[in-house]
């Protein structure tokens, strides 16, 4: 069982890192988590970010579940949004999420094989 | 939707836009009286008697975006399979209750599948919700509550991907450990 004393253990780890930051410095990934986004795949989707942040332990990134933004049939949908630059990837997959996260998070270049506009143009 | 921790994570989502900050999830396997049930309560803004009655309705929804809503639809339907229900009361500014029985062995019954990436997902939402989430085996009661996580963490986010994990693992040994056999 994962004890309460664990669960101290990284909060005082947490508090001895100096953090600074703002609301909305770093990276914002969102998910669709409608009806649509969760019958097509975005919970597994979403979790495989929590995952791979977790385990590169990437800062300033925050991963959000968000609505339905109408394009219901190529769920899951994830933007990521980068200062001004917001990238739009639908129909994405765990595998595709291991790019993304590897390609343009830490790589900096836009996964092109899911951006939107492979889709819709 | 194959699990039924996709449907609760679908529902909780109405919660959420109903502006409700503490999100009660309550599951009780009463293999005895063979019933598998689910409450999802919220303390959001609740609904009029005429929208309730229009929510089972594929056709109704109050968004923008597109015209159909099947989050309730789905779920009633998943219900119904197995000869079970679903139910809503709801009271406005007080809250929803959404009420939904299962038959506990029937082939139809999906499984619960992975109810802590439900959780933790509602926990990572912006809104900063509270969850209380009971698990009742029979006689057996697992309870993860976030206000006492809250408690603990002393300021620290629950946005912080140890905790999420932590959580995480503790939901998911807490329901194995209900269900283990009482070894002698």
């Amino acid at each position: 069982m994962k004890s309460l004393d664990d669960l101290k253990r990284i909060r005082d780890a947490a508090q001895n890192k100096v953090q600074m930051r703002g609301k909305n410095d770093g990276t914002r990934i969102l998910v669709g988590m409608a009806t649509c986004g969760i019958s097509a795949g975005a919970r597994p989707v979403m979790n495989k970010f929590v995952e791979k942040i977790a385990e590169y332990n990437l800062d300033k990134i925050t991963v959000t579940p968000v609505g339905c933004i109408g394009e219901c049939a190529i769920e899951p949908i994830v933007e990521v949004l980068q200062g001004e630059d917001r990238t739009t990837y639908c129909r994405v997959t765990v595998e595709g999420v291991e790019r993304i996260v590897n390609e343009h998070i830490i790589g900096g270049k836009v996964v092109l094989d899911y951006v939107i506009g492979k889709y819709r143009l | 939707m194959n699990e039924l921790s996709l449907h609760i994570l679908d529902i909780c989502q109405n919660s959420i836009k109903a502006n409700a900050d503490l999100i009660e999830i309550i599951i009780t396997e009463d293999t005895i009286n063979n019933i598998y049930k689910i409450d999802i309560i919220d303390n959001g803004s609740g609904m009029d008697k005429k929208t309730l009655s229009e929510v089972a309705d594929p056709f109704f929804t109050t968004r923008a975006t597109r015209n159909v809503g099947l989050g309730i639809s789905l779920f009633k339907m998943a219900a119904e399979m197995t000869d079970g229900s679903l139910e809503i009361t709801s009271t406005i500014n007080e809250g929803t209750k959404v009420s939904t029985i299962f038959q506990y062995n029937h082939i139809d019954r999906a499984p619960l599948g992975d109810i802590e990436d439900t959780l933790t997902i509602l926990i990572l939402n912006e809104n900063m919700i509270d969850i209380y989430y009971k698990h009742i085996y029979n006689n057996k009661i697992y309870i993860f509550d976030t206000k006492e996580i809250r408690k603990i963490l002393d300021g620290i986010p629950f946005t912080n991907y140890d905790v999420i994990m932590w959580i995480k693992n503790n939901i998911k040994e807490g329901i194995i450990n209900i269900h283990k056999e009482e070894s002698i």
